[in-house]
């Protein structure tokens, strides 16, 4: 009842858009809008819809902002005189109301004389398609990309006049581009359209080539079977081609998944790989790095906002040095009374860690930490057929500078060299005056300071909670323990394998299983190469 | 791994410092577990068991539930305690490990002689402490929503069962018109039970099996980029598409940030969870996640008179204003009031008049309404269904006309559906065979 109700009210929002025609986005009087606007008191889903739709039949760009703050769920009115406003919360528990029209500010109110004007899912739905059917000759290019991206989202055939209108106007190649996809969209969405159009708008849908091209050609209702036909050798092409784009994002996110167990072990790679100590509470160090980017954003959201982007850049070096402090603590208090014992190491750092955790869990509390993503971190782009992630992408960055570090650091550094000397012969090193106690101090501090920097990294896609490390710990050992231990680029190697493996294994057996799968494959390949695809050669194995 | 003469030797010299500093860790953690331990011991007083774990994996929810019960406890004081005497909670730490549960459990019963107790959430640490709580025949309040599948004379399971929860959100969202459906879930008990009632009673209203996809992850999976590609190319069928999540607590961040990064809408393919409220969204910036779903039968937002005081109670209590409430939080306080209302009744804090006297008690809840314990010893519950906002909070969108009565066992597996249960005489039975009149399934 309440559907045809609201397909009464579209298709009658519809004749009167045609009637308006070429009129489409002249200004109306304010007080229509204003009329329409007061129904929103105290209305329910349905009266909010109505409202919405007329407000988009009227078709004056005066009420955009309107419409956008009650996407937003900023719309409330007042309860004394049931007048619409727009609020905003200011310090001290209190909303600013403004008029949603001219953006005038009214009065500051207590939470408890407004009541919110709500809308759901469906709301948000015929709200995006008014907006983007007032807003698509906007003068400024990105509200108008996005109007027609919205447009074509919705593709409600009460928005092709006002579709028509525009497209003879525009002139952005990108932005007609979509909004004839619109058009095309729409034919396919409409039983009523004309054979010869809907036939060039499957043929523009096949070109597109994407999900949702896809979507729209698989959901088409038609009688006529040449144009079914036509829409499933589409679909039939669109497969084929997202199959082939299918195995480019497993090996995308193969990679990106790589580079996550990369940061995660390459700290390993130094404490365990090099030093040889099993340090279980590796975890803990990363979870501290998390800690740490996330109280260098509490203080610059309470200090500087306009920072927040940068924040990521000065947590870095901050849980390179809090972590890396952290480690020489372990390192001096526990670890050095245990060399050449790797149980009791085991059990004393699983005990550290246990007590880190506690530690964190006693300080921020047991619950997640928020902490956000900087803009450049946060979307994704499209690159062909691929869906890139930005996050993924600068995460997969940073885990090959923080490897081209170390390299640096063991390979170029006055450090690396003793931390060289050191590991591969104990006494002959501190023959040659080198404070062995000191390199082995500094080497953990560094593995410990890396690790650090992985849970900067990681802090952006998981959780921030005292359990974070615990998760990343038995993924670390076992890069290690496959790519060969004191070796960095077998860390590499194996973080990438191991990723991509992963990931090709997921589609077909479920993530639960490719886990399982992937753990067997490491075991059998240990029983063939114990020391791990890039063994140590020389004497410093003979141990 | 090389280990040579030098570091062996130190290693020897250094035994007795090793000792202390393993000495000074363990005290370290001693310390860190009695901090929640209430030291004050009177004499007359009624004891209550709070069973949550403040340490491990399950602390970032449980340690809350801790919270609220010390709290409802300080109110009942307040009012002068129950039968004349004082109520004293008795917190211990399970550490978020199974076997633990039970131990621990035993000591509240055994060694601290509690009138009741309060605690658990996963259904593991449930099922490991039943045993304890049958042999020492003491009382249990469950209060977490779970997979249903169980009804034990001494456990009140004051969370909702699935017809309380799962039922009524899909029902939701297909009169939102979606018409292919992914369940997803983490890979244990309670999402494995719920989906599997949840694809029958799919299959039962006509979705075809290609319309469902059902996909498990393990625990605290964190790499969400392959599963999430799949739910966009699922829902590329030309039909409207929702994801059921069973996700449990931590693993939902990831997920919801990998499904925000992806460009998913909730306008485009909404996802209604089970398993996140107003505490998981509070580690999280909720602004991509607007009107993703949530079914339970509590939200914060409320607008009640009942919610305000309990709010503000809250507040003051744990001296936070931006600590939030949620729905297992709602299920204590009315299990908390039940009991203290039963054991009223009953004049005494003994386990089996109680146990008696709680069938058919009923408490006001936080949504406005009243509570009442069944005979199978599940409670009745609004089902509500909200849209998360861009403050963390739920607006609720959707909720049931009337209350809905908590069926243990489900009517949409074949195995438990001519099970019933009824606590009181002449049947006493949790799981009675309608088919074959006998008491005790052969399952």
């Amino acid at each position: 009842m309440v559907r045809v109700f609201r397909s009464l009210v579209i298709i009658a929002g519809l004749f009167q858009m045609m009637m308006l025609g070429p009129s489409y986005g002249q200004t109306s009087d304010e007080g229509t809008l204003r009329a329409e606007m007061a129904r929103l008191a105290g209305a329910d889903f349905d009266g909010i819809a109505d409202v919405v739709t007329s407000l988009a039949s009227i078709g004056d760009p005066e009420a955009a902002p309107l419409l956008r703050a009650l996407r937003g769920g900023d719309i409330y009115w007042r309860k004394s005189d049931r007048l619409v406003v727009r609020a905003e919360k200011i310090p001290g528990r209190l909303l600013r109301l403004f008029d949603p029209l001219t953006g005038e500010t009214l009065e500051d109110v207590k939470k408890r004389t407004i009541k919110k004007v709500k809308v759901n899912n469906t709301l948000r739905r015929s709200i995006d398609t008014a907006l983007g059917t007032l807003t698509l000759r906007s003068p400024d290019r990105a509200t108008r990309l996005d109007a027609a991206g919205q447009v074509f989202r919705n593709r409600d055939p009460a928005t092709l006049p006002a579709l028509d209108a525009a497209l003879v106007d525009e002139a952005d190649a990108q932005i007609a581009g979509i909004m004839r996809d619109a058009r095309a969209a729409i034919l396919l969405n409409d039983a009523t359209a004309d054979p010869a159009e809907t036939r060039s708008a499957i043929e523009r849908m096949v070109a597109r080539g994407d999900p949702a091209a896809r979507n729209i050609l698989a959901g088409l209702d038609t009688r006529d079977p040449t144009l079914a036909a036509a829409a499933q050798d589409g679909i039939a092409a669109i497969d084929r081609s997202l199959r082939l784009w299918g195995y480019a994002q497993n090996i995308w996110q193969g990679l990106s998944l790589g580079s996550v167990l990369l940061l995660a072990a390459i700290g390993l790679a130094i404490t365990f790989g090099v030093m040889g100590v099993i340090n279980m509470a590796h975890g803990e160090l990363v979870m501290i790095g998390a800690y740490t980017t996330f109280a260098v954003q509490e203080v610059i959201r309470a200090s500087a906002p306009g920072l927040f982007d940068m924040s990521l850049f000065i947590a870095a070096p901050l849980a390179f040095l809090v972590a890396g402090l952290v480690g020489i603590c372990i390192e001096r208090g526990v670890v050095r009374f245990l060399y050449g014992r790797p149980l009791e190491t085991l059990l004393a750092t699983w005990g550290v860690s246990l007590i880190l955790q506690q530690a964190v869990r006693s300080i921020f509390g047991p619950n997640n930490r928020e902490v956000g993503n900087p803009s450049f971190m946060s979307g994704a782009f499209e690159l062909g057929g691929l869906t890139i992630t930005w996050n993924r992408l600068w995460i997969i960055l940073f885990a090959l500078a923080v490897f081209v570090f170390l390299l640096f650091v063991m390979k170029r550094t006055m450090l690396g060299l003793q931390m060289r000397a050191v590991t591969q012969n104990r006494a002959m090193a501190a023959n040659m005056g080198i404070r062995t106690g000191w390199v082995d101090a500094m080497t953990f501090g560094l593995g410990a300071g890396i690790a650090g920097l992985a849970g900067v990294a990681l802090s952006q896609i998981d959780n921030v909670s005292p359990n974070l490390g615990q998760s990343y710990i038995v993924d670390s050992f076992m890069v290690v323990v496959f790519g060969g231990a004191g070796n960095l680029w077998g860390a590499l190697a194996g973080a990438f394998t191991l990723g991509i493996a992963n990931k090709f294994l997921e589609p077909f057996s479920g993530a639960v299983l490719a886990k399982v799968l992937v753990l067997i494959f490491i075991i059998l390949f240990i029983q063939k190469r114990p020391r791990g695809l890039f063994a140590l050669k020389g004497r410093a194995v003979e141990g | 791994m090389q280990q040579d003469a030098a570091v062996q030797e130190k290693g020897k010299i250094m035994w007795t410092g090793d000792l202390r500093a393993s000495a000074l860790a363990a005290a370290l953690g001693m310390g860190l577990a009695m901090t929640a331990v209430p030291t004050q011991a009177q004499e007359d007083t009624i004891k209550v068991g709070v069973l949550h774990s403040l340490s491990g994996t399950m602390a970032i929810s449980e340690t809350t539930l801790k919270d609220a019960m010390l709290m409802l406890i300080e109110q009942q004081n307040a009012k002068g305690g129950l039968l004349g005497k004082m109520l004293e909670p008795v917190v211990v730490d399970p550490a978020s490990d199974w076997p633990l549960f039970a131990e621990k459990a035993r000591e509240l019963i055994e060694g601290e002689g509690v009138a009741a107790t309060f605690g658990c959430w996963t259904s593991v640490s449930r099922k490991s402490v039943l045993p304890v709580f049958e042999e020492l025949n003491s009382i249990l309040f469950y209060p977490v929503q779970y997979e249903g599948e169980e009804s034990q004379r001494n456990v009140f399971y004051t969370g909702a069962a699935p017809n309380q929860q799962a039922i009524p959100a899909v029902d939701y969202l297909k009169d939102q018109g979606v018409e292919r459906w992914v369940l997803a879930g983490t890979d244990y008990v309670y999402p494995r039970t719920t989906n599997k009632i949840l694809e029958q009673y799919l299959k039962d209203s006509g979705v075809a099996a290609e319309d469902i996809m059902i996909n498990y992850t393990p625990f605290g999976h964190s790499d969400w980029q392959t599963i999430v590609g799949d739910i966009k190319a699922f829902g590329s069928a030309g039909k409207k598409t929702a994801v059921v999540s069973t996700i449990n607590g931590d693993a939902n961040v990831p997920f919801y940030k990998e499904l925000a990064n992806q460009g998913i809408e909730a306008t485009d393919i909404p996802v209604v969870a089970f398993s996140v409220g107003e505490e998981e969204l509070a580690g999280l910036d909720t602004g991509p996640l607007v009107g993703h779903l949530a079914a339970w039968n509590y939200f914060m937002s409320a607008d009640t008179e009942a919610n305000d005081e309990f709010i503000e109670a809250w507040h003051a209590f744990t001296g936070d204003e931006d600590r939030v409430t949620n729905d297992p939080m709602e299920a204590h306080y009315i299990g908390f009031n039940m009991w203290i209302k039963a054991v009223e009744m009953a004049g005494t804090t003994d386990a089996d008049a109680v146990i008696d006297a709680m069938i058919g008690v009923s408490v006001p809840n936080l949504t406005g309404g009243y509570s009442a314990m069944m005979p199978n010893h599940h409670i009745t519950k609004p089902v509500l269904i909200g849209e998360i906002q861009d403050d963390g909070q739920f607006e609720t969108v959707y909720e049931t006309a009337g209350l809905v009565p908590g069926d243990a066992w489900s009517d949409f597996l074949p195995d438990s559906k001519p099970l019933i249960s009824d606590w009181r005489l002449p049947m006493n039975c949790g799981n009675f065979n309608t088919e074959t009149g006998k008491c005790g399934s052969a399952m």
